[in-house]
């Protein structure tokens, strides 16, 4: 893809870089979950309702790992720009949209999990380059550790964005033209996948709590009732 | 001299404190496996730190820094807490010994808790509430506006709070922390989570999937099961990579059949 190709998606990479910023760095306002991330990149793309549609399949794949310390996880802002992209400029019902843009931003989302590690480590090398200033006492030095460290998360979330999006449209584009299946049963792979992932996150962070479990039940009956009501 | 009791607590200009809370944001811009988000504690204290005696030119402000910008781990939100108490003994001229403790003894209860308050507790239950407006039909606006506002309350009281509380009770915050959202709460969160959650999921994935009971039926079904083996295979593999493998698995046979 040639530059001209990558201007329309200027937008998007922008977002994706900000949001990607969000997960750890600033301001940590959760503007990256899936659910906003996504919804923002579908209204930017002029469907708001589709971007929020992948957003919440990707909001059940992200309860299973909070952005808990130093572990690592997936980076769910810039994956959710990509999702909310792809899934957002295709007409509603065409075949395969929801499980391949929810599949490319599953990918998107490992890729970007690893580029954060990879920045962690880059962040230790630029403070082990002002150890010596810091420890003299120059206020610049922490100045100059914590926005090189801001500045290059931008970068990277933007990167990831922009490279990504520029493989996966062309292939998105091309996937969705030769799939068979009827979007029914595509979405309700994709709601089955996203829910079991879902529902085990919940399990596993509920367990450690007293009763919880019976919460759990109740809700999933009452939810279960309300959904059967009204299908 | 009347009978009353001389203040002698330092006073910081409405600047400053700006200056510390905005700095609180960006905690974890420079976030490393090796000094943790030690930085970021010296960034947020800095601007405070410039009156000590001699300004951000003396050695009291120099040893300062240096002192702080070394490892520290804790919850981001509630590093505020870290923050607020050791801007208060520096400004108080508390001894570097005595400061050194406290931030070795702060960094754990800071993390535990606000890991099991806020990742565990309130994040999921607000992603949960979310999902079940998603699922009864709110507009994607709503949607944001309703996670959005209902994580940031909690968010931005917690950085307020936990300066203000850092800073008022200095180097003996701990009883701070004995207040009944950070013991109870997560407790709390906990159920309700798991409640709000459980309805969530089969109403958000009829929002997405549509009308139709057999199909519902069916979906609700394996995810039964298929949450089950997720669960089961805990340690070896995560969700959201087993899903890669199944989705990818669905495209090729979506694409080639």
């Amino acid at each position: 893809m040639i530059l001209a190709e990558l201007l329309p998606l200027a937008p998007f990479i922008v977002l994706g870089a900000l949001l990607g910023l969000d997960v750890v760095a600033f301001p940590q306002a959760m503007i990256s979950r899936p659910i906003v991330a996504a919804t923002a990149a579908g209204a930017l793309a002029g469907n708001p309702l589709g971007g929020l549609t992948i957003g919440v399949a990707l909001e059940f794949f992200a309860l299973e790992a909070m952005p808990f310390g130093s572990s690592r996880y997936p980076e769910w802002g810039s994956a959710a720009v990509i999702g909310g992209v792809l899934f957002g400029r295709v007409e509603d019902g065409t075949a395969g949209a929801l499980t391949v843009a929810v599949l490319i931003a599953l990918v998107a989302a490992g890729i970007g999990g690893t580029s954060m590690h990879l920045l962690r480590r880059l962040n230790a090398a630029v403070a082990r380059r002002q150890q010596a200033r810091i420890a003299r006492g120059s206020g610049s030095a922490v100045t100059v550790v914590q926005l090189t460290g801001l500045t290059i998360d931008l970068v990277r979330a933007g990167a990831v964005t922009a490279l990504i999006l520029a493989l996966a449209v062309p292939l998105y584009d091309r996937l969705l033209a030769t799939f068979v299946l009827t979007p029914v049963i595509s979405r309700a792979v994709v709601v089955g996948t996203a829910s079991a992932v879902g529902l085990a996150a919940i399990w596993k962070v509920t367990q450690s709590t007293a009763g919880a479990r019976w919460y759990l039940l109740s809700g999933l009956l009452l939810g279960f009732g309300v959904a059967w009501g009204v299908a | 001299m009347t009978g009353r009791r001389m203040d002698t607590s330092p006073r910081l200009p409405v600047r400053t404190w700006l200056a510390v809370f905005s700095r609180l944001f960006a905690m974890q811009g420079a976030f490393n496996y090796e000094t943790m988000i030690g930085n970021g504690i010296a960034f947020a204290m800095e601007p405070a730190l410039r009156r000590l005696p001699g300004g951000p030119r003396g050695p009291a402000y120099a040893a300062a820094l240096g002192r702080h910008s070394g490892y520290f781990n804790a919850h981001p939100y509630l590093a505020a807490v870290a923050v607020g108490a050791l801007m208060r003994a520096e400004l108080d001229g508390v001894p570097a010994a005595q400061i050194d403790r406290f931030r070795v003894a702060a960094a754990g209860p800071l993390g535990s808790v606000g890991d099991r308050l806020v990742w565990a507790g309130w994040l999921p239950l607000c992603s949960a509430i979310a999902l079940l407006a998603f699922g009864l039909g709110a507009t994607p606006l709503m949607v944001l506006l309703l996670f959005l506002g209902a994580y940031n309350v909690l968010h931005v009281g917690l950085r307020v709070w936990g300066l203000s509380v850092g800073w008022t009770h200095g180097l003996r915050v701990a009883r701070a922390l004995d207040a009944w959202i950070l013991r109870r709460g997560p407790a709390h969160m906990g159920r309700a989570t798991a409640f709000v959650a459980g309805v969530a999921l089969p109403v958000a994935a009829h929002g997405i999937i549509g009308p139709g009971r057999a199909l519902l039926g069916t979906v609700l079904a394996s995810v039964a099961v298929s949450a089950a083996i997720v669960t089961a295979l805990r340690g070896k593999a995560e969700g959201w990579q087993l899903a890669i493998v199944v989705l990818l698995g669905f495209t090729i046979y979506g694409v080639a059949r």
